[in-house]
């Protein structure tokens, strides 16, 4: 490094160098550079990932033989409504927007900060918090049973301390709520000189109609949460019918958010993937207007789509039939952003490393997800699959094999711009293929025992289920043999890698054309923006 | 194999979508293998920027927007049939409750196995006593969730004489897998016996295979 230092002595100190009013940990936990709040939600977001990861790990172990394996029904509940609870509302809601987005969405902009930093760090503070409450339940009254959806009238029943999860969901929205908000006022307002819309970035145009998604849906969701703590505490009849309430108006009302909340999920991670793409083809993007688009029209139709997890609920048929035809809707700018990825590899000059191994992966599971999600839409097939493994399958499919494993592609992407290191590609190599294969074994499985009829959330099983539960516990190995690997490799590189170039990946969009690590405020100079984002074979080409 | 009302409808909507997801899963597969050989930087050192096909990108907006309708079309043919209960059916009134089902027929037996007759149309009128349940029966492909408040109405009918699982598909608790239970579908001369006589000894199926 001290080498280093004396050709770039004129340059700002790097984000993880500068000194800021405060020292050591308060350097981070106070800091409103969006660089190091993203680190910060990343640190407790793994965390949580792998919290809840082995909890999955218990879950698939006690299924390994009919009747009780390791514990009993009551924990066997607590458990899968916890690690849904993480999964959902601490790591694959805020997930990436808060961790890779609130990194690269003001370096991909041009800008030197987001549009809000003090709030940007009040909703880290918010996301600990509630993280933080929910876990008290842990010693107050015991971690809620009712299945990540807390469904009425159930919650009501149950001795578990409900309205202290509800009360952290609540807490978590306005950490999302703000995030959004945050995100969709920098586009609007700092992009680079010379930026119009049309030469964004696609990851940025994902966190765009997140952001929306964030800020429109996310309020339903706490009002939600507050009518069921109100119900709980003040006995008002809202949701149960023993009091007078409507237990399907709560299902309304969970899923206005909830469904919309896949979008959060998932948008940001199709944005990574439209960055990748490009960059490992070292050509442009196919179709870069079709993909913008896409991600704004699946935002707005998965938004009136909620009915669809209400089938059999015995909501009218007229209801039914609409949420269906609607749903199938999604399915075509889906296609669109799949289609468009495939197309740019056509022709390029590829380059197979790690992050792109990640990104084919994704295409590979997410499209699995979306064509057992039109099984799901198709409306006699939903009724047979509804509440069973078919459905848990198809959920892991989109949020785990999409999502998360987007996540893994963004942080192999953008690993040497954020620590200026590299991890080991061999290893990363390996990981992946272990996850791949474990993956499918786990989740594949839970397909088939679906639509044999194994119903989700069931503590134990009928004897001709267990072969199914057996392969899809090995495959659960397999997976989370190759995640740790995977981490393993990260942490390593983070601390003993090699020292990463600037641009190892020979990436066109800003972030990468910053030299080294990124100083404080981005860009010794605000760039100016000139063409498409990824034109690569033009005199932006960068020579590697 | 046929084994109620509504599954090969079920079935054949399945084998609909799943037909044309694996055609269209293959092609995409293969195309992204084929490329990233074909393509790969050893063999093509000058990629080409092409921003867009106009064709192309009409062609895979109108072409899933074909396919999804017809998918939409199939499920909508299919869910009619599910939603119109027959008027000759044999009414049963479904109790669910923490964690257990009761059936109450129309001459006042009740039970906790559900009896039908062999192709019967059963209407079952769905009660809960406490939280929501679902009556759900994998061997046939049907299920609907039992609302407390909500009168919910399914129905079926069996077409072969044997025991088929019936499991509690929403979540309900403690001993939510637990809530489990057979229909028994009887030939018609064992069924009625067996209503006549009401409070007998249990009625056993001929072909008494366990229905997966």
């Amino acid at each position: 490094m001290a080498s280093h230092a004396v050709d770039v002595d004129h340059r700002e100190p790097n984000y993880l160098e500068v000194r800021g009013r405060h020292d050591g940990i308060l350097g981070w936990i106070m800091s409103t550079d969006h660089k190091r709040i993203g680190l910060m939600y990343l640190f407790l977001l793994l965390i949580f990932f792998i919290s809840a990861m082995t909890l999955g790990f218990f879950m698939r172990l006690e299924q390994w033989t009919v009747g009780q394996t390791l514990m009993d029904a009551k924990t066997y509940n607590t458990l899968f409504t916890v690690h849904g609870v993480i999964m959902v509302f601490l790591v694959v809601v805020p997930g990436i927007p808060a961790t890779l987005g609130n990194f690269f969405l003001p370096l991909q902009l041009g800008a030197k900060d987001v549009a809000f930093p003090r709030l940007n760090l009040l909703s880290w503070w918010l996301y600990l918090s509630g993280a933080l409450i929910i876990f008290l339940a842990l010693f107050y009254g015991g971690l809620p049973d009712t299945g990540w959806t807390f469904y009425a009238p159930y919650n009501v029943r149950t001795t578990t301390n409900v309205p202290l999860a509800v009360f952290g969901v609540f807490i978590l929205g306005f950490s999302s709520i703000l995030t959004g908000l945050n995100f969709v006022t920098t586009m609007h307002q700092m992009r680079a000189p010379g930026m119009g819309w049309f030469q964004m970035p696609l990851f940025c145009w994902g966190l765009y109609a997140t952001g929306w998604i964030q800020v429109l849906a996310t309020p339903i969701l706490g009002i939600t949460m507050l009518l069921v703590l109100v119900e709980k505490t003040l006995h008002i009849g809202v949701f149960n019918p023993a009091i007078g309430g409507d237990p399907i108006l709560y299902q309304h009302l969970f899923w206005i958010y909830s469904h919309p909340a896949v979008y959060i999920m998932i948008l940001p991670a199709m944005g990574i993937i439209s960055e990748i793409m490009p960059t490992f083809s070292r050509r442009t993007i196919f179709g870069y207007k079709a993909i913008a688009y896409s991600s704004l029209a699946i935002a707005l139709a998965g938004s009136l789509v909620w009915g669809h997890h209400m089938f059999t609920t015995g909501q009218s048929f007229t209801a039914n039939v609409i949420f269906s035809l609607l749903t199938f809707l999604v399915g075509i700018p889906t296609a669109i952003k799949v289609l468009n990825w495939v197309a740019t590899l056509y022709k390029g000059s590829i380059r197979l490393e790690p992050p792109l191994l990640f990104a084919l992966s994704f295409i590979f599971l997410f499209s699995i997800g979306g064509f057992t999600g039109l099984m799901q839409g198709v409306l006699n097939l939903d009724i047979h699959l509804h509440d069973t493994y078919f459905v848990v399958a198809h959920f892991h499919y989109v949020m785990f094999g999409g999502t998360i494993m987007g996540l893994f592609a963004g942080l192999h992407y953008w690993f040497p711009k954020m620590f200026g290191k590299m991890y080991q590609k061999s290893w990363a190599n390996i990981a992946w293929a272990l996850q791949l294969v474990g993956f499918n074994m786990l989740y594949f499985t839970m397909l088939v025992m679906g639509y044999n009829g194994m119903p989700r959330r069931y503590y134990d099983h009928l004897e001709y289920f267990n072969f199914g539960h057996k392969l899809a516990t090995v495959g659960s190995w397999v997976l989370i043999s190759g995640i740790l690997i995977m981490f393993i490799n990260l942490l390593h590189g983070l601390l003993k890698g090699e020292k990463a170039p600037s641009n190892p990946w020979g990436g066109t969009t800003l972030e990468w054309q910053i030299e080294d690590l990124p100083p404080l405020e981005n860009f010794d100079e605000i760039p100016e923006v000139h063409g498409g984002p990824y034109d690569h074979n033009t005199e932006a080409e960068v020579a590697k | 194999m046929n084994t109620g009302n509504f599954t090969s409808q079920v079935e054949a909507s399945f084998l609909f979508v799943f037909v044309i997801s694996l055609v269209l899963l293959i092609g995409i597969t293969v195309a992204m293998i084929y490329f990233i050989i074909r393509y790969h930087h050893t063999k093509n050192d000058k990629p080409k920027d092409i921003h867009g096909h106009l064709g192309l990108e009409v062609a895979w907006t109108v072409i899933p927007t074909i396919l999804v309708m017809g998918m939409f079309y199939y499920g909508l043919v299919g869910y009619e049939k599910m939603d119109e209960i027959p008027e000759d059916a044999m009414k049963v009134e479904v109790t669910g409750r923490m964690w257990e089902w009761k059936f109450t027929y129309e001459n006042g037996t009740t039970t906790d196995t559900l009896y039908v007759p062999v192709d019967q149309a059963v209407d079952l009128s769905l009660n809960s006593a406490d939280v929501i349940h679902s009556f759900y029966i994998p061997g046939l492909k049907i299920k609907r969730d039992v609302v407390p408040g909500l009168n919910n109405h399914m129905w079926f009918a069996a077409d072969q004489s044997k025991r088929y699982d019936v499991f509690c598909a929403e979540y309900c608790g403690d001993e939510h897998a637990y809530m489990y239970t057979q229909v028994v579908a009887l030939p018609r001369e064992s069924f009625d016996q067996w209503y006549a006589g009401s409070g007998s000894a249990a009625p056993q199926v001929t072909s008494a295979d366990t229905a997966q």
